[in-house]
């Protein structure tokens, strides 16, 4: 049995991740701010799936816990899924210092700094994957959401870097870039049904595109075709659009 | 949101609040007028319907499962197929499931449902060891058969109008496979059919599918089905495929358009008056859960399911008067299940009793109502009673006659001030 570590495991999709991982036979690892306020999860896991969850406290910001961390994690583990992510009206984290930083940090910053560390246990052992939840916000910067976008556009520039450089010891990475998830994180917001994903079919897409090594992996699927017309917009006339 | 019942009428508008902590939970209770727990939407009427409900679905972690003794921790909105995907293949089965396992545990407390052996281990809540119960208060009480007695017996059957179970400890049982051995017998009338009934009464698992339109020598005519679970077998078969399903209801069974697309899902394999084969759990007790939504089939204006039971003594002259007056009204049902009960428990609202009990599906039509008004002056008339889950039209004067400690129900909602927080439009039609 292989072990997969969730990082920012309290999120819908990460629970949904956890339960389809679980359902797959994978001990899990996960890690999360307040972990025992997933004490109940990890029990109701355990008792579905006969599988050993263990639960780890992580702040994903605080850069400077990672390394000690990732040395408490045992087993070392196959997988590793990065699914913490944060994100504030757009009014409030481009006017609020905190926000900004938090928008940065929580969606980049610590991302990068934490990946960074698992990268080089993965490139040693020459094995293992890296799922990183990006974001189809980070395609395109809009007025709307651009400082999660940017976050998000870093984080996937990272994770094709890092892609690129562990190919050759034999570990995938692979980029995911949900559209609209009906979760807390978008609790607010008014998606368009036809376009918006559960979080248990994200993770359901996840788990098979992981197993398949895909390399960016665009959730519902038209995304990608929805993403590819954004992109192509010339920026003259992109620039007087309200999106 | 739009919401009903699983009859699809009536329907209303509603705002929902998912379930998610005792601590917000406890603050909703605070700020809300009025709700009323709504679990899988299985119940068919109005009675987990109000302008304000509390869903439980993402409340849905199992808790504990003591594999050695069989007993089982859930929180309340574990639906019955998660649990049998778990327990199944280490050897355990529920000691009671309805015919639906797309329920909620808490759904299945407060509803009280039975199942195919009712006449031997009763009722859902006979398998309850205990439950946690969040009061309008906020207080949180452990309920059993020897702890808060009155909590246990007005919950169990008490439709969510005392409180909201939060989680449940259930006994299992014991199997050593998946496989049902199945016995299918067709008789010709409904004195066959009861004398069938006793025949096999030692049968753990018995129900009949009777024809409710056949009329004079033929009425009540059946297929009665009875089995227990092998002895041999694996614990792990998994599910069959859709069109694998363990019998056809008869043509004669059949009266209505829509019952063509059954004919599709089930194949006819009696052919003489006795039939004998190994059919799969899902085949044996959830056959209906292989259509998905199979509610749509009555189309927009919903349906209903009429279900009363009669005691012993009085069944079959009430089933015979019942039966005659529904053929003669031409408005059959092709579902139509008919069932001998064992003793009632000491529930306060709960259905059962020594007896048999009939249910009929009916698409909402006019005059469907005028029928089963009369219909509940014979139900009365033979001292029987209406199944509060599958309701939405009964009276307040009918359904009080059919249950005699309704007014120790009424008096701990008042009490306890249940009845100013816990409403749906089914009491607040029957004054619960």
């Amino acid at each position: 049995m292989n072990t997969v570590l969730i990082i920012g495991a309290k999120s819908d999709i990460a629970k949904a991740l956890a339960r389809a991982y679980a359902a797959n036979h994978s001990n899990l690892q996960l890690a999360a701010r307040k972990v025992h306020e997933l004490e109940t999860f990890a029990n109701d896991l355990r008792i579905r799936h006969r599988i050993d969850v263990s639960l780890y406290e992580l702040d994903i910001t605080a850069t400077a816990s990672h390394q000690s961390f990732y040395e408490t994690v045992t087993p070392k583990p196959q997988g590793v899924i990065v699914a913490s992510g944060y994100m504030c009206e757009q009014e409030a984290a481009q006017t609020s210092l905190e926000k900004t930083l938090q928008t940065l940090n929580v969606n980049f910053t610590g991302a990068v700094c934490l990946l960074n560390i698992v990268a080089n246990d993965f490139e040693a052992r020459q094995e293992g994957f890296i799922v990183g939840i990006s974001s189809v916000a980070g395609d395109r910067g809009r007025a709307s959401n651009y400082i999660y976008g940017a976050a998000k556009a870093g984080f996937s520039a990272y994770l094709s870097g890092l892609r690129n450089r562990l190919y050759a010891s034999g570990v995938h990475v692979m980029s995911v870039k949900p559209g609209f998830v009906n979760t807390k994180m978008t609790a607010a917001l008014r998606l368009s049904a036809p376009l918006t994903a559960q979080p248990d079919e994200v993770a359901e897409d996840i788990l098979n595109a992981q197993q398949r090594n895909v390399d960016i992996l665009y959730t519902k699927g038209i995304w990608r075709y929805i993403m590819g017309v954004i992109t192509l917009i010339p920026e003259s006339l992109f620039k007087k659009m309200h999106l | 949101m739009h919401l009903t019942g699983w009859g699809m009428y009536p329907k209303i508008e509603s705002e929902a609040f998912a379930l998610e902590s005792r601590h917000s939970l406890r603050n909703y209770l605070k700020k809300v007028d009025s709700c009323i727990t709504y679990g899988n939407g299985r119940s068919y009427g109005d009675s987990a319907l109000n302008a304000h409900i509390i869903t439980t679905t993402s409340h849905n972690c199992f808790l504990d499962f003591d594999e050695l003794r069989g007993i089982l921790h859930v929180e309340c909105g574990v639906l019955l197929s998660d649990i049998l995907e778990v327990i199944v293949p280490r050897g355990w089965f529920l000691k009671v499931t309805p015919g639906t396992k797309l329920i909620t545990v808490g759904g299945a407390i407060a509803s009280d449902v039975h199942g195919k052996n009712h006449h031997i281990e009763g009722c859902f809540s006979q398998s309850v060891l205990e439950f946690n119960m969040m009061l309008p208060s906020g207080k949180i009480i452990t309920c059993s058969h020897t702890k808060n007695k009155k909590y246990f017996y007005a919950t169990c059957g008490g439709m969510g109008l005392t409180g909201i179970i939060l989680d449940a400890k259930i006994a299992l049982k014991s199997i050593s496979s998946g496989t049902i051995e199945q016995t299918t017998v067709k008789t010709a009338n409904l004195k066959a059919t009861f004398e069938a009934f006793e025949r096999y009464k030692e049968s753990p698992y018995s129900v009949a599918w009777i024809d409710c339109l056949a009329q004079g020598e033929a009425l009540g005519r059946s297929l009665l089905m009875c089995g227990d679970f092998s002895e041999k077998g694996d614990l792990n078969s998994t599910q069959h495929t859709r069109l694998n399903i363990p019998f056809t209801f008869p043509s004669w069974i059949l009266n209505n358009i829509s019952v063509k697309t059954f004919n599709a899902f089930y194949y006819n394999k009696i052919s003489g008056n006795l039939a004998t084969q190994q059919v799969s759990i899902d085949a044996f007790f959830y056959p209906l859960d292989a259509l998905q939504n199979w509610n749509r089939i009555y189309g927009k204006a919903g349906f209903t399911q009429y279900q009363f039971i009669l005691p012993k003594a009085q069944s079959y002259e009430g089933l015979h008067a019942i039966l005659t007056a529904i053929a003669a009204s031409g408005k059959g049902s092709f579902l139509a299940v008919l069932k001998l009960y064992g003793p009632a428990n000491k529930n306060y609202l709960s259905f059962p009793m020594e007896g048999y009990s009939l249910a009929l599906d009916f698409k909402i039509e006019p005059g469907l109502f005028e029928l089963l008004d009369t219909l509940d002056t014979l139900v009365l008339q033979y001292g029987g009673r209406i199944y509060l889950s599958k309701d939405v039209r009964v009276s307040k004067e009918v359904f009080e006659q059919g249950y005699e400690q309704i007014d120790r129900f009424r008096a701990l909602r008042i009490e306890q001030k249940m009845h100013t927080i816990f409403n749906s439009l089914q009491s607040q039609r029957l004054e619960l």
